[in-house]
């Protein structure tokens, strides 16, 4: 494949999508995918360092005295449902709903900013009862990959923002088409993170 | 490739959608119920987590839809086998005596 020119791969193709038009285009969401592989590692790796380090509590809070079932819950259900909502806007893209397509990224930016706010106040809430980053092996290793996961979250805000900005400016073409398949991609991923974050950290930490 | 494009509805997105509800509360009753031991009860959530990555790849990120090979599947394959390693690795060292060392 050459990458140094753009090679039309089905301009005039109505069943290929968008993102899918140009070679570039191509290579660029898998890429893409090449990333996401990665940051699973990273993930991997902070995921283990806190299933090794989660009774190590130093005399300070467990799992089950910081945990509020109601607030990691309702932290899951917002961010699925964001999930879904950015499965919407490519869904509409794929019909070429322009308006529709900038809706559901508008809500999908909502709900992602719903949840970093629960996720800090969650934060704020266990640092004001003296649970911080630096009490325990457990609350570094807790710290690091729930706040790991939140960096990410609010990087993808910014990152629709730039891109819902984008489409208003020069509307919806192979190269916007790409941007909201790989935005969205990022958004799905981040979910999946997220369900283990639910189920290793949360769920397992008030099953005792 | 099927991208849904000429459909009005997103039948797709919404079966990931309630399937995605429906594994988390599912989970969560379970654990909060104490249905079954502590091991047992892990595993099962597990599986769910395990069963939500599917929902995601496949109704939500179109894992599927690719020109020419899916050489991006082989990618997250081998991700997912680090990934698998590294946890799987860790939990089984430290569990030998290892409490003690740190």
């Amino acid at each position: 494949m050459a990458i140094g020119h753009d090679a039309v791969l089905s301009e005039d193709d109505e069943t290929t999508p968008l993102e899918y038009r140009h070679e570039n285009d191509v290579l660029r969401i898998y890429g893409f995918w090449l990333f996401i592989a990665t940051d699973l590692v990273l993930f991997g790796t902070l995921f283990a360092t806190y299933v090794v380090l989660r009774a190590n509590t130093a005399g300070g809070p467990s799992e089950s005295q910081l945990f509020e079932v109601p607030i990691f819950t309702a932290e899951t259900l917002i961010l699925l449902t964001s999930s879904f909502t950015c499965g919407l806007a490519t869904f509409q893209m794929h019909r070429k709903k322009h308006g529709w397509l900038s809706f559901w990224l508008v809500v999908t930016v909502l709900l992602g900013a719903t949840f970093i706010g629960l996720e800090l106040s969650e934060f704020i809430t266990y640092a004001t009862h003296g649970a911080t980053m630096q009490r325990s092996a457990f609350l570094s290793a807790f710290f690091t990959l729930v706040g790991t996961h939140g960096i990410h979250v609010s990087m993808g805000i910014l990152w629709m923002l730039s891109i819902l900005y984008q489409l208003w400016r020069t509307g919806l073409n192979s190269t916007t088409a790409r941007k909201v398949f790989v935005v969205g991609l990022y958004w799905h991923f981040l979910d999946v993170v997220w369900v283990f974050i639910f189920t290793v950290v949360y769920l397992t930490g008030v099953a005792h | 490739m099927n991208t849904n494009a000429n459909r009005a509805f997103p039948w797709k997105h919404v079966t990931g959608f309630v399937l995605s509800i429906a594994l988390t509360l599912l989970a969560l009753w379970m654990v909060q119920a104490h249905v079954m031991g502590f091991t047992a009860l892990i595993s099962v959530t597990l599986l769910f987590a395990a069963l939500q990555i599917l929902v995601q790849l496949f109704l939500f990120m179109h894992i599927t839809d690719s020109p020419g090979p899916r050489y991006h599947v082989i990618a997250l394959a081998l991700g997912l086998l680090f990934t698998f390693t590294i946890v799987a690795g860790s939990i089984w060292i430290m569990t030998f005596g290892g409490n003690q060392a740190y």
